[in-house]
């Protein structure tokens, strides 16, 4: 049979310089670009916040904002202390965590140490189903369904407080902590398992004296992760917590956190250039920071952790 | 590095007894040296690799061949930390030399690998004509182009009616040879097979073995295998490898007969390795 | 990471469980089971509450202060067009860049730089991004409140998931398939269009429908960038205002009187089954995917 091609008579002269074509230069390049957008993006958001900041810092003192108790500044009599809403979103993420952390970390240990595989491949996805809900929609739940049955429970609980969209916004990070636990709790190597079992360990010792210890630094890093989540989190605060930022610890009581108030500047007409648009800058700047700082500890902490374990 | 690997460049003389002259050779590698990342691989190869002959490249494992055929296409390159030193002459050009672009080196010398690899989202006739799609280029007389080079690897027979199944559907000696049809359709005119049948069973591993026959003279076929059995069975010359050496070059059958040195004939008669 | 297959048995062989382990092994049961019934508790609140409102005229109408006449449909385009949008600038840049990190990049400081930079991206609360809209798009681009202002933001929001996903996909492919493509002469690009994409599409599909699913909850950062709560007109251009559901839904839910939120309920439902959908899509997408890949 011929050769349809033609070949070439194996042994001519073979000419193996070629440019490279000019896609293939170029999309490296391109390619480059599109990554380091992110990088844009991170000195993008630092430059935003720095401008206004530095705005805020100019007309308000960092002893006012660091040290007034009040925040008013949609008054006419304005304060600038930063502590009413830092009360405030700490309220509610403890009682985030509260929930987030048992509920997330018995998830965990449950599904590495005691279900059966199958049972752990159906349901570790599925828990993930419940962090992808819009948070609109846990803020609806939080504020017509989970307020009025807290009511009945606990007095004095107002129509706007803590406790409710604290748990709400808790069962909305349980899978986000349960999911970052259960990966630290299964790279335990087996092992270290089989050396407590023959060593005459139960199953619960062997899991609470050598499992989780070993993963320890593992699951503090996605109770950190959560934190910084809970503190991020905005619409389930705003819709249920209320908007009065109030310096207390009682959790009864409507109160605002960081970022209620943002949206609240936002929805309403703060002119461009004035001190009430600087603030929510200047607190945006104050959650980045915050957020910031969780996120390296977690990243560190899970870094460490894996380099023990592996 | 490089100072130390001055040291272990040594005259081809003292191991080729090939007896290959160098209007005969199609390769010809001097003083290869490769390493990945600080670890060598290669210290200094120097081989002439005769045109239309099959040669076979034998040794224990991590002994250097697998990344000695991967310098001869410039494949070995593509892993990270790769380097490498030294000439491989290709029709007399260096295809090192920076003018010369990879893609068309390895057009020119084809390679098949040692797990069978078709691209599973194509289909049996798509995985025959893929250089052509890889290469950018639009050919006519696909479906005939396409009967040649299944003919070539002695698969038409088999998969003639199923052309348009995915590739992985077929048995793995199967897929070897798809993936040396998939190889033989960008016409190059030598093949470097890297342990081919590693992954095959005996009945598969005798088929492949036949087609290196059949494809011999018409291509130049350079072979690592593990299976000095299937060096001896195969090969016109065979290269013996050791911790990044020749040891010993020679017609195969005088390899395998009479080795001339201590190394080689402990290694083929199963003393080490 | 490559999980443990077998290895469960070993433990399973314990001698029967004391009182103590069945107490705890409850209290586990108990802990994974809580927050998927008060999932399923949300919405079947949410359904009672909403579905005597989830009607033609409700999917029709603009907003009104009615409670009985309003609907969502300026709601419900703006949140096409945003979602739309966002996916024409999201998709392509993120698949770029995670092409580039995992086909291109070397193994270097500004590699690491960029992966670090990406991990901590995605943990930056929404409502940040909503702030660089509005420093960014809104005020010195001088877009405005505008739709493509919205998506440039929500663009933003999703680059880190895109990226991740895409990466998380592309990690997949056998790099014999790679060397296969080489050694027949294609070039790198080449290789990437012809081999790795194709066969990385489910996955990154998968991800990039996910994403976008969550994209379309997202409020926050779209009231921070001052997108309207109250339309009653739909977008005609880029530079439009514009509304979404889950704004629209804010609003209802912040009006005191009780009809409003019944509004929100149904809004919820047609924004839960929209996710739905999306989610059925991105597995049905794998799945016919896949399928052909075999």
């Amino acid at each position: 049979m011929r050769n349809p091609a033609g070949k070439r008579e194996p042994g001519s002269q073979a000419d193996l310089r070629l440019p490279r074509s000019f896609v293939e230069r170029g999309i490296g390049s391109v390619l480059l670009v599109c990554a380091a957008v992110s990088v844009v993006v991170t000195i993008g958001i630092i430059l935003t916040l720095l401008k206004e900041t530095i705005g805020f810092f100019q007309r308000v003192s960092f002893k006012e904002f660091f040290f007034d108790t009040q925040w008013t500044p949609l008054f006419s009599n304005k304060h600038f202390g930063i502590w009413p809403l830092i009360a405030g979103t700490a309220l509610t993420s403890f009682f985030a965590m509260l929930t987030a952390i048992p509920l997330g970390l018995m998830s965990a240990v449950y599904l590495s140490e005691y279900a059966p595989e199958r049972i752990r491949k159906a349901l570790k996805p599925s828990l993930e189903v419940l962090a992808g809900i819009p948070t609109v929609v846990y803020g609806y739940f939080a504020l017509t369904f989970v307020t009025p049955l807290l009511q009945k429970v606990i007095p004095g609980l107002a129509g706007f407080n803590a406790i409710s969209p604290g748990i709400v916004m808790g069962i909305m990070i349980t899978p986000i902590v349960a999911s970052l636990s259960e990966d630290a709790i299964y790279s335990v190597p087996l092992s270290l398992r089989e050396a407590a079992l023959a060593l005459g360990g139960s199953r619960l010792r062997t899991t609470f004296r050598v499992v989780i210890p070993t993963a320890f630094s593992g699951i503090v890093a996605s109770f950190i992760l959560g934190m910084s989540r809970a503190i991020g989190e905005t619409m389930i605060v705003t819709i249920a917590a209320g908007q009065q930022p109030r310096f207390t610890l009682d959790p009864r009581v409507p109160i605002e956190t960081m970022t209620a108030y943002i949206v609240q500047v936002s929805l309403g007409d703060t002119p461009h250039g004035t001190i009430e648009y600087s603030t929510i800058f200047a607190v945006g700047m104050l959650l980045f920071l915050i957020t910031l700082v969780f996120n390296l500890i977690a990243h560190f902490m899970k870094k460490r952790f894996l380099r023990g374990v592996l | 590095m490089n100072k130390n690997m001055e040291e272990h460049y040594r005259s081809p003389r003292e191991f080729d007894f090939s007896g290959i002259k160098p209007e005969e050779a199609i390769i010809t590698t001097d003083n290869v040296q490769a390493w990945f990342h600080k670890t060598i691989a290669l210290k200094g190869i120097s081989l002439p690799i005769a045109r239309g002959k099959v040669t076979a490249i034998i040794g224990p494992s991590g002994c250097g061949k697998s990344t000695f055929i991967r310098t001869l296409n410039r494949m070995h390159e593509v892993v990270p930390g790769a380097g490498l030193r030294g000439r491989v002459l290709f029709e007399g050009q260096d295809i090192y030399s920076p003018e010369v672009n990879p893609i068309v080196v390895r057009k020119k010398i084809g390679m098949v690998f040692q797990k069978p690899n078709p691209f599973p989202m194509m289909s049996i006739r798509q995985n025959v004509a893929s250089g052509f799609l890889l290469q950018g280029i639009r050919s006519d007389h696909l479906d005939e182009k396409v009967e040649y080079y299944l003919r070539q690897a002695a698969l038409w027979d088999e998969v003639k009616d199923d052309l348009g199944k995915p590739g992985s559907s077929l048995s793995g000696g199967q897929q070897q040879r798809l993936c040396i049809a998939r190889a033989l359709a960008i016409e190059p005119s030598v093949l470097l097979m890297d342990e081919p049948c590693s992954a095959l069973d005996p009945i598969a591993t005798a088929r492949i073995e036949d087609l290196i026959h059949s494809l011999r003279g018409r291509y130049t076929i350079v072979i690592v295998t593990h299976n000095m059995q299937q060096a001896a069975r195969v090969a016109d010359y065979t290269a013996f490898f050791y911790l990044g050496e020749v040891i010993e070059y020679n017609r195969t059958d005088t390899l395998f007969k009479n080795p001339a040195n201590k190394q080689t004939e402990d290694y083929i008669t199963g003393r080490f390795g | 990471m490559k999980r443990r297959e077998s290895g469960k048995n070993v433990l399973n062989q314990y001698p029967a469980d004391s009182g103590v382990e069945k107490a705890f092994k409850a209290i586990g049961i108990i802990s994974l089971i809580l927050p998927v019934s008060l999932l399923l508790i949300l919405i079947i609140d949410t359904t009672a509450d909403g579905i005597p409102r989830l009607n033609w005229s409700f999917l029709t109408s603009f907003p009104s202060r009615f409670p009985e006449k309003a609907g969502i449909l300026s709601a419900l385009v703006g949140s096409v067009y945003l979602i739309g949008l966002t996916a024409f600038i999201a998709i392509p840049l993120g698949i770029g860049a995670a092409i580039y990190l995992e086909e291109y990049a070397r193994k270097n400081r500004i590699t690491s730089l960029i992966e670090i930079n990406i991990s901590n991206l995605a943990g930056v609360p929404s409502i940040i991004y909503g702030l660089l809209g509005l420093g960014l798009f809104v005020r010195i681009m001088s877009l405005g409140r505008s739709l493509i202002a919205g998506a440039l933001t929500l663009s933003l929001l999703l680059l880190p998931m895109i990226i991740m996903a895409a990466r998380e996909s592309l990690k997949t492919i056998p790099q014999e398939l790679r060397e296969a493509a080489y050694a027949l002469g294609a070039d790198k690009w080449m290789t990437i269009r012809k081999v790795v994409l194709p066969l990385g599409l489910p996955g990154i599909l998968t991800g990039i429908i996910l994403s976008l699913s969550r994209a379309i909850g997202e409020t926050a950062p779209l009231i921070t960038i001052g997108a309207l709560t109250y339309i009653a007109f739909l977008p005609e251009s880029l530079t439009s205002p514009f509304t979404t559901l889950p704004i629209q839904i804010f609003n209802w839910i912040s009006r005191p009187q009780k009809e409003f939120h019944v509004n929100a309920a149904a809004g919820i439902l047609v924004l839960l089954i929209i996710m739905l959908l999306m989610n059925a899509l991105a597995i049905w997408l794998r799945i016919r995917l896949q399928k052909r890949n075999v």
